[in-house]
């Protein structure tokens, strides 16, 4: 078998979480019952008229300033025309030929190394409602199908990234990136599972070496990072096995099947729709000032990539620990505010990405004000440990009981008596009756076998409850038994 | 005089001195209705009910011995493609033949802070497609002037009413004409004002980028009076322009000696009719002996405006009729089993065939692989049409032209050949195309048929055009023309 290139290119739809929808005063409010949030303009009623808002575009320079794109001085919006009764007034408002911005990359690091990965273009547009089928799966097979128009109207931008990816992992990366960028700068919530974060992909592969692109399919329907990587594997070896067995791809549109893990046909080319683009005439061009670009651009958060850096120079963060914590703003945000309190930014770390991710991944939730462990908190056991107070295996039921009553690990060590036993003299008092206990075990490691030694360090912890301070036990062992 | 028969400005003077009742007025155009309306039938809808109500509420102010504003008390014709809140608005479609806006358009608004009376809604070709009220998909209105003749169109309801003292004024929407050209076959005064002038809010679209709401009136006095009641910036449409809203009376009786009016050559050629022509000339040699000097110019692209515009007025109407699918509101069709026959079906039996005409005009010109051979070439000629009548306006404060190249014609002359019908609109095309405002008044008639006189302007230069056409229209013994019916 031939050696084959991957070159994938990802289009993604972000919501912009702006109060207000793109062409009208609506709340951009997500669920609600079907149909509260709309009004004449966004149901496009005969006769009414789309305003922009303001606050659009500049979420939307946000997004593209940190991505590193050029800001267009002169944009327009497109009408991208097309029927679908989820689309009120059967054409979207969207930008064509003359987006926002342009021109920008992202960073991803594949196997260490750093990868730029081109940004095409950011525009914005204005998302569809919601179609719900009675009776089967989708417009075609129902019996009928009801349409929610909350949505409609909700600003959306576009990112087109250039076809530099080259596996669907660095696809997957991009994305969370991406996310991630989307998340710092407060443009987007990006829930994949609420539809507010959306993924098409483009792919082909070609034989290493090949100067041209091979024919490319276009993915739908990827609702986690996880469909993403699987869909795009999963076309990767579709494709491969096609030209392998002397076939030849053909261009379409796919839909990946979560259930079954495939891709199937949805439209060929030639049933592609003609959008038939041209500039809204209901809307003026858009002439962006300079001034504003710079105002925004100086407004602009710390992004992942220099908080990540920060974490490693000045925090002395281990890479692999700044990459975790910074793919999540949330997680991030969290950990600077547990720094606040202690300093052992490393011990922080190390929690966040153990116990605290744990807690989450078990319980299904994100971090968010809901946490029940807040920073001042965490930091406290980080401290309680630190201080020896407590042992770090008493600080995780310590930490356990934290995430269930919300209490302060102080509040929690004092009430359950979990204070570490650090007097020697008491201490030195269970590990004779230890000794006195386990002869054999003494006589063990007396000839050389250097593992008795733990199994009676476990005696004294189990007989202290764990609150012994193993280091105290393990020096008095040795004292005594030689 | 019956009081039908009186202009905005007369009856304000008689309501004020309360020589009659709002309510009195009411009943007397509400008569003429009656009287006519089975003739005519310039209305799709007549809101008696709306009317009395707004009527009895301008007596009350009246009579608790507040100030009435000009247009207060007056009853009014509202073309059917202007939303108006709780009442019937079809656009002359079966596609809307059941649609009651639940908002008013911003003109709709501004009338009623001013005091119309809404006597009902204006019958026109559908979704204002057409230069003779011939493509209502209800009826057809007849000229009061000729009941043979169409009235012009698309406002053909707004223009045959105000002929017809059935409302003392009207308002109509403009695309390519469809006020002017109507005005002039009716004998009235019409205006198509620049384009972000009055808002579109509420007004259901045609060509977004040329559509513009304009007065319909017995002359140029209440035409200025109605034009200061709708202008002005509405931030429910971006393509307004905040421009402050002069009193357009104000300058009314200035008189035009020492205006420079230029005579563009290319409205006088072949396809003008030798009446037409005759009537029009006349008219310049009254406006130079009110002191304006006139002298020919030229607008080069004057050709290529009809082309250009049935390119670019069609390919908006594609995208802006698209909406119309059943789904939401309007005509459906209830025996499609699945949602694109429905879509096909409502679509193919709403719309009339000129409506679907220019639709498949539209959707082909901007079909991928034409779009630069037809949309983008034609916005380049509207470019140098623009041009034009920049440079010719530098040049001259006014053009004046005919505004349609023959009197009314007669029904189903035209309706068999689109070009044919097209070509009425070949004086009033080229100003929408260039944004600029125009007026049309009567000056003369042609064997019995009233002819349009044409005033063309710079972009919110309405003052000029009002008050060149207010001192032609004194000159010519013009004004409030009654067709004998």
């Amino acid at each position: 078998m031939r050696e084959y290139e991957v070159i994938i290119g990802l289009e993604v739809h972000a919501e912009l979480k702006t109060n207000s929808k793109i062409f009208c005063s609506c709340s951009t409010e997500f669920g609600g019952p079907p149909n509260a949030h709309i009004c004449p303009v966004c149901l496009g009623l005969p006769g009414t008229l789309p305003v922009l808002n303001k606050k659009v575009v500049e979420y939307a320079i946000r997004a593209a300033l940190a991505l590193n794109c050029q800001i267009a001085e002169f944009s327009k919006f497109d009408r991208k025309n097309y029927y679908y009764p989820d689309l009120p007034k059967n054409y979207q408002i969207s930008q064509y030929d003359l987006p926002i911005a342009y021109g920008g990359y992202l960073e991803i690091e594949v196997n260490g190394q750093k990868k730029r990965i081109g940004i095409t273009r950011v525009h914005m547009e204005e998302d569809a409602g919601k179609l719900v089928h009675a009776g089967g799966d989708n417009l075609a097979q129902a019996n009928y199908s009801l349409v929610d128009y909350n949505r409609t109207g909700v600003p959306l931008i576009e990112i087109v990234s250039a076809p530099d990816i080259r596996s669907p992992e660095e696809a997957r990366l991009y994305l969370e990136k991406l996310k991630a960028i989307l998340q710092y700068t407060d443009v987007s919530d990006c829930k994949m599972e609420e539809g507010s974060l959306r993924c098409d992909a483009n792919i082909s592969v070609r034989p290493v070496g090949a100067a041209e692109f091979g024919t490319k399919t276009e993915l739908k329907n990827m609702n986690s990072f996880r469909a993403l990587q699987k869909a795009l594997e999963y076309e990767v070896e579709r494709q491969i096995e096609i030209l392998e067995e002397g076939g030849r791809i053909v261009q379409e549109t796919r839909m990946w099947d979560e259930r079954k893990g495939i891709t199937v046909s949805m439209r060929s080319k030639e049933e592609a729709h003609d959008y038939r683009y041209f500039p809204d005439p209901d809307l003026v061009p858009l002439v962006i000032e300079r001034e504003w670009v710079e105002e925004i651009r100086r407004s602009l958060p710390e992004l992942p990539d220099a908080r990540r850096e920060r974490y490693i120079r000045d925090l002395g963060l281990p890479e692999y620990d700044a990459g975790v914590i910074t793919a999540s703003k949330a997680l991030s945000d969290y950990f600077d505010r547990c720094l606040q309190y202690t300093r052992n930014a490393k011990a922080v770390s190390n929690w966040v990405m153990g116990e605290v991710l744990k807690y989450l991944n078990a319980t299904g939730r994100e971090m968010d004000e809901t946490f029940p462990v807040p920073p001042q908190h965490l930091a406290g056991l980080v401290e309680l440990i630190d201080k020896g107070t407590i042992s770090s295996k008493i600080a995780k039921e310590v930490f356990k009981e934290m995430t269930e009553t919300g209490e302060a690990p102080e509040v929690i060590v004092e009430r359950k008596g979990l204070k570490q036993i650090t007097d020697e003299k008491a201490l030195a008092a269970i590990v004779e009756e230890v000794l006195a206990a386990n002869p054999q075990v003494v006589e063990d490691y007396k000839r050389g076998k250097d593992r008795a030694l733990g199994f009676l360090v476990g005696q004294v912890m189990k007989a202290t409850r764990g609150k012994a301070n193993p280091e105290l036990v393990n020096r008095l062992l040795r004292e005594k038994i030689q | 005089m019956a009081l039908h028969e009186l202009t905005i400005a007369q009856l304000h003077e008689g309501l004020k001195k309360k020589e009659f009742s709002a309510t009195e007025l009411l009943t007397d155009v509400l008569q003429r209705i009656e009287q006519v309306e089975e003739k005519i039938k310039a209305f799709v809808t007549v809101t008696e009910d709306v009317a009395r109500e707004q009527a009895r509420r301008v007596d009350e102010k009246i009579a608790r011995g507040e100030e009435i504003g000009p247009l207060e008390g007056i009853p009014a014709a509202i073309k059917d493609n202007i939303c108006t809140e709780g009442v019937l608005t079809t656009c002359s479609s079966k596609m809307l033949h059941n649609f009651v806006p639940p908002y008013d358009a911003t003109v709709m608004r501004k009338l009623k802070a001013a005091g119309v009376v809404m006597v009902g809604k204006a019958n026109m070709d559908e979704f204002a497609m057409g230069s003779s009220t011939e493509n209502s998909r209800f009826f057809p209105t007849k000229n009061p002037w000729d009941m043979g003749r169409v009235p012009g169109g698309s406002s053909g309801g707004s223009a045959a009413a105000v002929a017809a003292g059935e409302a003392i004024y009207a308002l109509g929407s403009d695309t390519g004409g469809s006020i002017r050209q109507p005005a002039s076959f009716c004998g009235v005064v019409g205006m198509k004002p620049t384009y972000g002038r009055v808002s579109r809010y509420g007004l259901v679209a045609f060509a977004s980028s040329l559509d513009q709401i304009g007065p319909l009136t017995k002359d140029v006095r209440d035409c200025a009076l109605v034009l200061g009641a709708i202008a002005g910036h509405d931030p429910m449409d971006s393509t307004s322009v905040p421009h402050p809203v002069p009193d357009y009376t104000a300058s009314l009786e200035k008189g035009i000696k020492g205006m420079r009016i230029g005579i563009p050559r290319e409205y006088f050629g072949e396809g003008i009719d030798a009446g037409v022509k005759e009537a029009v000339k006349k008219a310049i040699a009254t406006l130079e002996d009110l002191g304006a000097t006139c002298e020919e110019t030229s607008l080069p692209h004057t050709d290529y405006a009809l082309p250009a515009y049935y390119i670019i007025a069609p390919a908006e109407a594609s995208s802006n009729l698209a909406r119309y699918d059943g789904v939401r509101y309007g005509y459906r069709d209830e025996t499609a089993e699945d949602v694109v026959t429905m879509f096909m079906r409502t679509r193919s039996e709403g719309f009339g065939t000129e409506v679907k005409r220019r639709i498949m005009l539209g959707t082909y010109t901007l079909s991928s692989g034409y779009y630069d051979a037809y949309y983008l070439k034609a916005l380049k000629v509207r470019t140098l049409i623009k041009q034009d009548f920049d440079r010719a306006l530098e040049k001259f404060d006014l053009l004046v032209t005919p505004t349609s190249p023959t009197v009314a014609f007669r029904f189903g002359e035209r309706a068999a050949d689109p070009l044919q019908m097209y070509l009425s609109d070949i004086c009033t095309i080229s100003v929408n195309l260039a944004g600029v405002p125009a007026i049309s008044v009567p000056c003369g008639l042609v064997d019995g048929l009233p002819v349009g006189l044409q005033f063309i302007g710079r972009p919110f230069a309405e003052e000029t055009i009002l008050q060149a056409a207010y001192a032609f229209e004194q000159a010519a013994g013009t004004a409030n023309l009654k067709p004998a019916l």
